[in-house]
C-alpha cells in the first residue's frame, strides 16, 4: 500500500525520532544493564508516542491502528526494546480498557496512561496457563459487598516493576470450565499483597523487565472489574488481537533495521578482493530479506487497514504476526550470518537484533498459536 | 505577542547536489528538507509560547506550492499558523527581492507593537545569511544577528550573540527581528497529536494578487527580474572523504578510532 500524507508524515516523525534519540549510548545501557531507561519514556511520552492510539477524549493522539503499527515498526528498526516503551500504552495496557471499561473507568486511568505519566501493563500468563490461557488459576473471590480477594501468580509480566496498574486476568467462577468464569480487573500496583519477583534474565528485549507477579489476598473493590464478570478470557483475546498486530510490526522493523546492516557491510567488507556483496550468494540472501521483509510489512498495513476500517481483522493479524515474526528470525539470521564472525560480536548491531528478534514467534501467541487460529478460521 | 518565524525549504546538501545544464541548482532532483537554523528560530518561538499563553507562533515562507508540506509540518510542531507566498511572479528571486516579498507578506499580516520576527541565520544552499537583515531593514526594523541566548522582559529583549572572537550583549525593543544559530537551542520534533491535527490548521497562501497593493512589492523588485544577483556557475567541489570528529580523553578517543579501524577492517 501506499501511505497517504499523514501517515507519511508519522513515519518521518517516528524515524527522526528513532534515529535520533536512540543513541548507541542508551541502547547499550539498556542491553548490559537491562534496566528501564525512564529519560527517554519520558521524552517519547513528552511527544505523545505513548498515547498514539488512545482516543482524543481520554487524553491520546486519535490515531490509527496504522499510525500505532508504523511507530512500532519505526521504532523497532533502531531498538526492538525501544519499541516496546511506547507500545504497552496503546496495546495489552490501554487496549483492555478501551474494548471494555466503563466511562469512569477510560476517564480515570487512559489519560495517565496516555501521557506516559502512569505505566500500565498486562497479566495474563501463569506458569500453568501460557498459550493455554484458559488454565488461569489465579483466583478472585467476591466478597459479600462485591469487593475481591485475589490470590495468584503471574508470569512473564513485561514492565511489571515500572508499573502502576495492571489489568488482571483471574478466575471469578471455579465451577465455570477452560476459559469460562475468567474475568479482568484493572489492578493497582501498589495495593498491599501485590509483588514482584525478580527481574528475569531474558536472551535479548534487555531494557524492559520482565517478573513474575505475586498477589497474596489482595483485596480490590468491586470498580476494579473491568468489563463484565465471568467474561474475561474474551476480552483478553480481543485485546490480543490488537497486540499482535504491534508486535508483527515490531517484526518487520527489526527485519528492516538487519538489512540495511546487512547491506552495509556487504558493500563494506572485502574478500578475495572485492566487496562481498558482489558474490551472488550474499546478494541474493539480500534479496531474499528485502523480499520478505517487504511481504511481512503489507501483511501487516493491511491487517492495519482491515481493523481501522472496522472489519473483522483477526485472521489477518494472525497471518501478520505469524508471517512477520519468522520472517524477522529468518532476516536476522541471513544478517549474521552475511557479518560472519563480526555479526557473532556484540559490537555488530546484528548481533543484539538476533537475540531481540527471537522473541517475536513467543509472545502474544506463538508462531503455533497464530497457525491454530488461521486453521481454525479456515476449517471453521 | 505574535511572532513570525522565516523558514525557508532548502534542498538537503548533505547528499549529492544536482547541477542544471546553464550552472544553476537542479532543486527537483534533490530531497528537501526544513532549513536547519530555521528549525532553532522556530524552536525559540514555541518557547516563547510554551511560558506566555497569548504567545502566536505564526510560520512564514516564500516558495513554490511544494513547500506546503514543510509548512505543515511547522504546524504540527506546535506554530499556530502557516502562511505561505507563492506565487509565479515571485519565481526566481534572490535574496534582495525575496527579502522583499517576506517583508510585504509580514506587513500584510500585521506586525505590532510586542511582536517580534524570528529567522535561522542563514539557507545551507545559498548560505548568504542575508534574507533576515534584509527584511529587518525593509520593515525598518532593528535587528540582532546569531543569538544564542534571547531573554524578553516587557518590550525588551536582551540577546547574546556570538562573535568569532566572543560574545556580545544587545539589548533590543519590539518590535525587531533576531536571526538564530544552531547553538541557541536544540529544535523539538513534531507531535503526534500535531500531525494527526495539521491539515485542519490556519494556513493562508498569499499570492502576487493578495500583496500586490502593498508598498514594498513592485514588478521591478520582485523575482528574476527584481533580482541584482547572477548566478555565474554552481557546481560540486571536488570530492574529499567525509571526516569525523571524536570526542572524549585521549585514551578513549585512541580507543574508539582503534575500533573504527577495526570495523572497517583497516587495522
Amino acid at each position: 500500500m501506499i501511505l497517504d500524507q499523514k501517515h507519511a508524515r508519522l513515519q518521518k516523525l517516528f524515524r527522526q525520532f528513532a534515529e535520533t534519540e536512540f543513541t548507541k549510548e542508551i541502547l547499550d545501557r539498556l542491553d548490559e544493564t537491562g534496566e528501564f531507561e525512564w529519560d527517554i519514556f519520558r521524552k517519547m511520552a513528552r511527544y505523545g508516542f505513548c498515547g498514539v492510539k488512545i482516543p482524543k477524549e481520554y487524553g491520546g493522539a486519535g490515531g490509527d491502528y496504522l499510525a500505532y503499527a508504523l511507530l512500532v515498526e519505526e521504532f523497532a528498526r533502531v531498538s526492538p526494546v525501544l519499541s516496546i516503551y511506547a507500545n504497552t500504552s496503546n496495546s495489552l495496557g490501554g487496549g483492555p480498557l478501551m474494548l471494555a471499561g466503563s466511562e469512569e473507568q477510560k476517564q480515570t486511568y487512559l489519560p495517565p496512561v496516555a501521557r506516559g505519566e502512569k505505566i500500565m501493563v498486562f497479566a495474563l500468563t501463569e506458569p500453568g496457563a501460557g498459550s493455554d490461557a484458559g488454565g488461569t488459576t489465579t483466583r478472585a473471590e467476591e466478597q459479600p459487598d462485591g469487593s475481591f480477594i485475589i490470590n495468584g501468580r503471574k508470569t512473564f509480566i513485561s514492565g511489571a516493576p515500572m508499573a502502576d496498574w495492571c489489568i488482571l486476568f483471574a478466575k471469578t467462577d471455579p465451577t465455570q470450565k477452560g476459559s469460562r468464569g475468567i474475568s479482568m480487573f484493572v489492578l493497582d500496583m501498589k495495593l498491599p499483597g501485590v509483588s514482584c519477583g525478580k527481574p528475569e534474565h531474558k536472551m535479548g528485549i534487555k531494557g524492559y523487565p520482565t517478573c513474575d507477579l505475586v498477589l497474596e489476598d489482595v483485596h480490590v473493590p468491586a470498580s476494579a472489574l473491568v468489563g463484565r464478570k465471568d467474561k474475561g478470557f474474551g476480552y483478553a483475546m480481543q485485546t490480543l488481537d490488537g497486540g499482535r498486530l504491534g508486535m508483527a510490526a515490531q517484526g518487520v522493523g527489526i527485519a528492516q533495521g538487519c538489512l540495511e546492516e546487512a547491506i552495509r557491510y556487504a558493500k563494506e567488507r572485502k574478500q578475495f578482493g572485492k566487496p562481498i556483496a558482489n558474490f551472488q550468494a550474499i546478494s541474493f540472501m539480500l534479496a531474499d530479506m528485502a523480499t520478505e521483509t517487504e511481504a511481512a510489512r503489507q501483511l501487516v498495513y493491511h491487517a492495519a487497514q482491515l481493523k481501522d476500517a472496522g472489519k473483522d481483522a483477526g485472521q489477518a493479524c494472525s497471518m501478520a504476526k505469524y508471517f512477520a515474526a519468522e520472517a524477522a528470525n529468518h532476516v536476522a539470521y541471513k544478517a549474521v550470518q552475511i557479518h560472519g564472525g563480526y555479526g557473532y560480536i556484540n559490537e555488530y548491531k546484528v548481533e543484539r537484533f538476533y537475540r531481540d528478534a527471537r522473541i517475536v514467534p513467543i509472545y502474544e501467541g506463538t508462531s503455533q498459536v497464530q497457525q491454530m487460529v488461521i486453521a481454525g478460521t479456515l476449517l471453521k | 505577542m505574535k511572532i513570525y518565524v522565516c523558514v525557508k525549504q532548502v534542498p538537503d546538501t548533505s547528499g549529492v547536489v544536482a547541477v542544471n545544464p546553464d550552472g544553476t541548482m537542479n532543486r527537483s532532483k534533490m530531497p528537501t528538507i526544513i532549513n536547519p537554523d530555521d528549525l532553532n528560530a522556530m524552536e525559540a518561538a514555541l518557547t516563547f509560547k510554551d511560558q506566555n499563553e497569548d504567545c502566536k507562533v505564526v510560520a512564514i515562507s516564500m516558495g513554490p506550492p511544494q513547500a506546503a508540506e514543510m509548512m505543515r509540518e511547522l504546524l504540527a510542531m506546535g506554530a499556530d499558523e502557516a502562511v505561505l507566498i507563492s506565487g509565479r511572479e515571485f519565481g526566481g528571486s534572490d535574496t534582495f527581492a525575496t527579502s522583499q516579498i517576506v517583508a510585504a507578506g509580514i506587513h500584510h499580516m500585521g506586525l505590532e507593537k510586542e511582536d517580534m520576527i524570528f529567522c535561522g541565520r542563514q539557507a545551507i544552499d545559498g548560505d548568504t545569511a542575508q534574507v533576515g537583515p534584509q527584511i529587518a531593514e525593509k520593515l525598518h526594523l532593528p535587528q540582532v544577528t546569531y543569538a544564542v541566548d534571547i531573554q524578553k522582559d516587557g518590550d525588551t529583549l536582551t540577546v547574546r550573540r556570538a562573535l568569532e572572537d566572543g560574545y556580545m550583549k544587545i539589548q533590543v525593543q519590539t518590535p525587531c527581528l533576531i536571526t538564530c544559530i544552531k547553538e541557541l537551542n536544540e529544535p523539538r520534533y513534531m507531535t503526534v497529536k500535531g500531525v494527526l491535527e495539521c491539515d485542519e490548521m490556519p494556513f493562508t497562501i498569499l499570492d502576487y494578487e493578495a500583496l500586490k497593493d502593498e508598498p514594498l512589492i513592485e514588478a521591478d523588485t520582485i523575482g528574476l527580474k527584481g533580482s541584482p544577483t547572477n548566478i555565474f556557475k554552481s557546481f560540486n567541489p571536488p570530492v574529499k572523504g567525509v571526516g569525523m570528529m571524536l570526542e572524549g580523553t585521549e585514551k578513549e578517543m585512541a580507543n574508539d578510532l582503534a575500533a573504527r579501524l577495526a570495523e572497517k577492517h583497516v587495522i
